[in-house]
């Protein structure tokens, strides 16, 4: 049974703690290893083969996979390595961004020009059940 | 005796380092961002300080999840700038003060901050954006630089009221070493932001104003802000404003708020930027 956390009803957040970081070191450490060129030219060229080398779980394999880059922060990735892997896609930092709220990349942008997500309703999870 | 003159609190977003590197300051998009710091480059001008002590994050570049030192000290003679996945910035190698560094460290440790020291580090962005935004572009770094680099990745990094006592223990090993030298400090990162899953692209300008006020005129309250609320209100990896506080830690009780910048955004984030003078 996972303890109770004080920031487990912010909405749409995934907090990279003690317990995700454990659980998700071997799938940091597939992302981070793609800062390096080599790395990347392997993984390119055979992605089933470099991906052996990292013990991951199934379910981590396969959101990495698929790129479903709300998943992999779920099952333990943090962000910081995570972009690694979306860059190596040519996926810039923003465009990740709005891929993980499920807009368009040009209506993202926009909301952020304009001041970006307000905090009002984005404080609580019961303030999204709500909508 | 080492003196610290001032206190600059700034984002070090990395899209701003590629839009110096890349040209684009001029830009609609950017101009807002770089006209905040038009006053700074005079202003650091004047200072001319011989030291930067540049507290920052590391954005997994020097660590990965293999060792994550909460406090990392760097006391090397030169940090060369990384290669973040994109090749490494354009700007010159930053330079140490491996004498002055490795004095800090043992005073601060003696002090019961157990900090890493680092002989052999790289730079990312989170110290060279905050050079070049305050810098713009050189030939060589004007002073010498004593990074300490923060864990703000895992959860949870240090309390703002831990890097509010480093701070002052940093003054205090600055005030001890022999030789006399004009020190700034840096606290890099921020505002809020957040940058992954549903909520992100979250921006807390109420809160991002509040932290500033606080810094100036109240930092022994605005050092108690929680991790939650950081969290909650500026935003997942808005937490990393923690930093700014031991810049304020090393400074006077009283100080002077001489230059406030705030805009929003630069990609993902709010910038924030303040210039704080020991009165």
């Amino acid at each position: 049974m996972t303890q109770e956390k004080a920031y487990d009803d912010i909405p749409g957040t995934f907090v990279f703690d003690a317990d995700r970081s454990r659980q998700g070191y071997h799938l940091n450490m597939f992302c981070i290893s793609l800062r390096r060129a080599p790395a990347r030219d392997a993984f390119r060229a055979d992605p089933e083969a470099y991906l052996d080398k990292f013990p991951m779980s199934a379910e981590q394999r396969d959101a990495v996979r698929k790129r479903d880059w709300n998943r992999m922060l779920e099952l333990g990735g943090n962000i910081y390595y995570t972009s690694k892997l979306a860059a190596f896609d040519g996926i810039t930092f923003q465009a990740l961004a709005a891929l993980m709220t499920g807009m368009s990349e040009q209506a993202y942008r926009k909301m952020m020009v304009e001041g970006g997500r307000p905090i009002e309703g984005n404080r609580y999870t019961s303030e999204w059940e709500s909508k | 005796m080492a003196r610290i003159t001032a206190g600059v609190g700034s984002s070090h977003v990395p899209a701003i380092g590629v839009a110096m590197d890349t040209g684009k300051t001029g830009e609609p998009y950017w101009q807002p961002v770089f006209a905040g710091y038009e006053a700074s480059r005079a202003w650091m001008k004047e200072q001319d300080p011989d030291v930067i002590f540049l507290v920052y994050n590391d954005h997994c570049t020097a660590f990965s999840a293999e060792v994550i030192p909460t406090f990392a000290l760097g006391c090397a003679a030169e940090f060369e700038p990384a290669d973040e996945g994109w090749g490494p910035r354009p700007v010159p190698v930053v330079k140490g003060h491996p004498k002055l560094a490795s004095h800090i460290a043992q005073s601060v440790i003696l002090d019961e901050f157990d900090l890493t020291i680092m002989n052999q580090m790289e730079v990312d962005h989170g110290l060279t954006v905050p050079l070049s935004l305050m810098y713009g572009e050189v030939d060589a770094w004007p002073a010498q630089v004593i990074p300490l680099c923060v864990n703000v990745v895992q959860y949870p990094p240090p309390t703002g009221n831990r890097c509010y006592n480093l701070g002052k223990a940093v003054r205090k090993a600055f005030e001890s070493y022999e030789d006399d030298l004009k020190v700034v400090v840096f606290g890099t990162g921020g505002m809020s932001h957040q940058l992954q899953a549903q909520r992100a692209g979250l921006i807390n300008p109420e809160f991002d104003t509040r932290f500033l006020d606080l810094l100036t005129e109240d930092p022994v309250a605005g050092s108690q802000i929680s991790h939650v609320e950081y969290l909650r209100e500026s935003g997942s990896e808005g937490i990393e404003m923690v930093m700014w506080y031991v810049m304020r830690g090393a400074l006077n009780d009283n100080v002077r708020e001489v230059h406030r910048h705030y805009h929003i955004p630069a990609s993902n984030t709010a910038v924030g930027h303040i210039i704080l003078e020991n009165v």
